[in-house]
């Protein structure tokens, strides 16, 4: 186990500087002038527009600036924005606000998609089975920034349940509307893979032997037909919370959330190389070890599987 | 794009119905209560793009901002955009190039410094200066000794930190020397670059972007990066418009959906502009707090005149031809659902020196004259043209509504050439790469007709994309400049204006306007042709 986890952990250092460099040099074949872009409409003053060039290294070769960057990523300096703001800064403040909404969206989805599915494999066939087949389908169908505009009318103009916008993108209470639409799509997918995991398993061999041993129902479902159900789902979840951690541009822009789709939005379209690339950095660190941690639970909820 | 559409017509329906329910319920908003001198409101507003310095705001997000931070010398009236004197008790001159201005005395900063002619002196020269990297830095280029703190591209280093046309008299006096004749200078002063700076900005002018200190009817208060700017009054204030209200909020929104939302739900107070997708319904929505008026910026096509296509003194007709194809009522009315007013010049209403119909016969829909001048100018190259523009600026529905009627009208096939953003369009429009046909839009940088002629359409000018050159137009600009008053200048400008009806290097298609609208806590909002609100005449409701 120690030694597989350590061979994962070097494993990271060339897929880190790969999607760096990637990103970095993606970022610079953008099309257009960032600097240029600062005077919108207006033209720009030569002179100015070669010392503000200057001033960003936008000056130097590609290879150059980015050999900069690495230099100052290594000695912890994120860089600046185009408006002179450090990037660890701006980082610092979309991360919390984007944790909090995926970690909200995935508890939703956890609980009410996993227990959806449970309900409906149990029940494969029944009414309960084919309400949910219909309610996941509902939730597939709609795109999220549609349901969004509609919840948003519903709940924040019409009912007046919730404000129509998070006017705190700290608080948990204003967050719980966009985590609802954020986690939906998700929570569908989760009910469907556990339906059809747990649909496949309760006629497995090992739970026919627990149900003739006399085992309590409860146990059977839980400690056996649930923990070997998890797997696909685990995977699926592991993907998920990484998707979920690299920011809903859609519905945190329906939502005025200020999290990391937000700034990384603001970021690709003032072709800041500094500021998507410092979040990529932050993202890619957040999904290699989400997926190790999937990796490792596989171990611990199939006993069968071994790493060496 | 379908869900999304479907979207707006189910936020459409509900708006109505809510507008519905609330027309029902008797209006009480409409009467003017009394006032809370000590209460903010919010306004919806960007993330700044720079730090807060007066002469680094180019966009509104940190340029209304700074706008109620500062005072300068001047600044124009909201009720008819005429110059009024602020901190300046009297700008003298004799010969529009050599300028003594007098300053009133009492003004201070929010420190309590007091405004004085060295605090305008030190901050032209720290904000032309090229090391500072200030995005408005060529504001300053009318100053005779510009040149020595900001070289052109390429011509070394500044060789001095002083401009040697500002002198410092004594605290309340300074002369400006220009290196030219510039009539309309004093307009330009108007404009946030020529803010006065506390001395206290020339020690960490960063650190003061971050938190700072100038001498408007507003003092600073804090900056909650990308969430919110906020204001307070400031009770020292000693300018003419004192604020009637206790302060404001500058609250960031990335999407104006959201922002009109809150609005209706009352938790904005003043919105920038109604967003696309509620223009229809925002009057029904909002009732008589929708504002809808003339705003100082014009919509334009401009041809690229270097391009061999369009060279040739019968060419204009086709251009004029083309103009007159366009059915800008139906357009403005249909398309662009009312937030646009057709054009009928190059100079947008409510700006000095405005000229209704100045464009004339040339901007009024008439098909059949259309393909006669067409035909008569040899017809357009290979029948066809395309009109370039930025897609991720909503533009795709008028260009394409526009080459419709072209189109249809002239039998000229016309095609949008969209580029994917701002930065990729501008590019090809810097490099006069454009094969026949641009977008073109400016804003008044102050209302004199000046700003929408010769920085346009001026040989060299800095915003000339199609690169016309008239020499009739130069010479008539110059001697506007030159002229001893600014009702001289302007109607010089009219004539220039004449010209350019004439050789139509660009056909205006329409003016902006406000589209926008305040929440029931609020009262008295008005806005100036900039598209600002007036901020310090917005009362709070008690």
């Amino acid at each position: 186990m120690g030694r597989f986890v350590a061979r994962r952990l070097l494993q990271m250092i060339p897929v880190f500087i790969g999607t760096t460099a990637l990103i970095f040099f993606m970022v610079h074949v953008l099309p257009g002038d960032q600097v240029r872009a600062m005077w919108g409409d207006k033209q720009p003053d030569p002179a100015q527009l070669a010392s503000l060039k200057h001033k960003f290294h936008l000056d130097l070769p590609l290879w150059q600036q980015y050999v900069e960057y690495m230099k100052g990523l290594f000695t912890g300096d994120f860089g600046e924005t185009l408006s002179g703001r450090k990037v660890i800064d701006v980082i610092s403040e979309a991360m919390p606000v984007t944790v909090r909404l995926a970690l909200m969206a995935f508890g939703i989805e956890i609980v009410f998609g996993i227990a959806l599915g449970l309900l409906s494999g149990l029940k494969s066939g029944k009414f309960a089975d084919k309400s949910t087949l219909v309610l996941t389908l509902i939730l597939i169908s709609i795109p999220v920034p549609v349901l969004g505009f509609v919840f948003q009318t519903i709940f924040g103009i019409n009912l007046k349940w919730v404000k129509p916008t998070v006017q705190d993108s700290t608080d948990l209470q204003q967050l719980l509307l966009p985590a609802i639409v954020l986690g939906s799509l998700s929570l569908a997918y989760v009910a469907r893979l556990t339906r059809t995991s747990i649909v496949e398993n309760i006629r497995a061999d090992y739970i026919r032997t627990a149900v003739a041993k006399g085992l309590p129902r409860r146990k059977v479902i839980v400690t056996h037909l649930l923990r070997n159900s998890m797997i696909p789902v685990i995977t699926f979840l592991g993907t998920d919370l990484g998707a979920l951690m690299g920011g809903a541009i859609v519905t945190e822009g329906i939502f005025n959330v200020k999290g990391v789709g937000n700034a990384l939005y603001h970021a690709i379209n003032q072709k800041e190389g500094a500021t998507v690339t410092g979040f990529v950095v932050v993202l890619v660190i957040v999904y290699l070890a989400a997926s190790l941690i999937v990796d490792l639970l596989y171990a611990v909820l199939d006993p069968r599987i071994r790493y060496a | 794009m379908r869900g999304a559409s479907q979207a707006k017509w189910v936020v459409a329906a509900v708006a109505v119905a809510l507008a519905a329910t609330a027309c029902s319920s008797g209006g009480s908003s409409d009467s003017s209560g009394a006032a809370d001198a000590k209460g903010s409101f919010s306004y919806q507003s960007t993330e700044p793009q720079h730090p807060l310095q007066p002469a680094n705001a180019m966009e509104v997000g940190g340029g209304r901002i700074i706008k109620n931070l500062f005072r300068g010398l001047v600044d124009y009236d909201p009720a008819n955009g005429k110059l009024r004197n602020q901190v300046a008790d009297k700008i003298e001159t004799t010969d529009s190039q050599h300028y003594t201005v007098t300053l009133k005395s009492g003004w201070t900063f929010h420190d309590g410094t007091p405004v004085t002619a060295q605090s305008f002196v030190d901050s032209w020269n720290w904000s032309a200066n090229t090391k500072n990297n200030q995005v408005n830095s060529n504001w300053f280029v009318d100053i005779a000794g510009y040149a020595d703190v900001h070289p052109e591209k390429d011509k070394g280093a500044p060789t001095s930190d002083k401009m040697s046309g500002l002198k410092v008299v004594d605290d309340t006096h300074f002369t400006i020397d220009l290196t030219a004749p510039v009539s309309y200078f004093e307009y330009k002063l108007g404009y946030t670059a020529f803010s006065p700076l506390p001395k206290v900005f020339f020690t960490d002018p960063a650190k003061y972007g971050e938190s700072p200190i100038g001498n408007g009817p507003y003092k600073f208060v804090s900056w909650e990066h990308n969430k919110a700017v906020t204001l307070a009054a400031y009770d020292k204030y000693a300018g003419v418009d004192k604020p009637k209200n206790g302060g404001i909020v500058f609250k960031n929104y990335t999407q104006a959906e959201a922002a009109y939302k809150d609005l209706v739900s009352d938790n904005l107070d003043v919105l920038d502009q109604v967003d696309p997708s509620d223009l229809a319904s925002y009057k029904n929505d909002l009732g008589d707090r929708a504002v809808d008026q003339p705003q100082g910026g014009i919509t334009s096509i401009a041809f690229a005149m270097y391009q061999p296509d369009w060279q040739g003194a019968d060419k204009a007709k086709v251009r004029q031809g083309l103009s007159m194809a366009i059915d800008r009522d139906t357009i403005t009315k249909t398309v662009l659902q009312g937030s646009r007013m057709p054009a009928d010049s190059w100079v947008a209403p409510g700006v000095a020196g405005y000229k209704k119909g100045a464009c004339g016969e040339a901007c009024t829909f008439n098909p059949a004259k259309a393909k006669e001048l067409i035909a008569a100018g040899g017809g357009v190259p290979n029948n066809k043209v395309t009109i370039l523009y930025n897609a991720d600026g909503g533009h795709k529905d008028w260009v394409d509504a526009v080459c419709n009627s072209i189109r249809q009208n002239t039998g000229v096939e016309c095609v949008g050439d969209p580029k994917p953003d701002f930065k990729t369009a501008r590019d090809l429009i810097d490099g006069h790469k454009v094969d026949s046909i641009m977008r073109s839009a400016w804003q008044q940088d102050y209302p004199l007709n000046a700003n929408f002629l010769r920085d346009i359409y001026g040989t060299g000018a800095s915003a000339n994309d199609s690169l016309y050159s008239s020499p009739e137009f130069d010479q008539l600009s110059k001697q506007a400049d030159a002229a001893a008053s600014i009702d001289k200048t302007t109607e010089l400008y009219s004539q220039a204006e004449a010209v350019l009806a004439k050789d139509m290097p660009a056909i205006p298609l329409w003016y902006y306007k406000t589209n926008s609208g305040y929440s029931n806590k609020v009262q008295n909002v008005k806005f100036d042709s900039f598209g600002d609100p007036v901020f310090t005449e917005v009362e709070i409701k008690k």
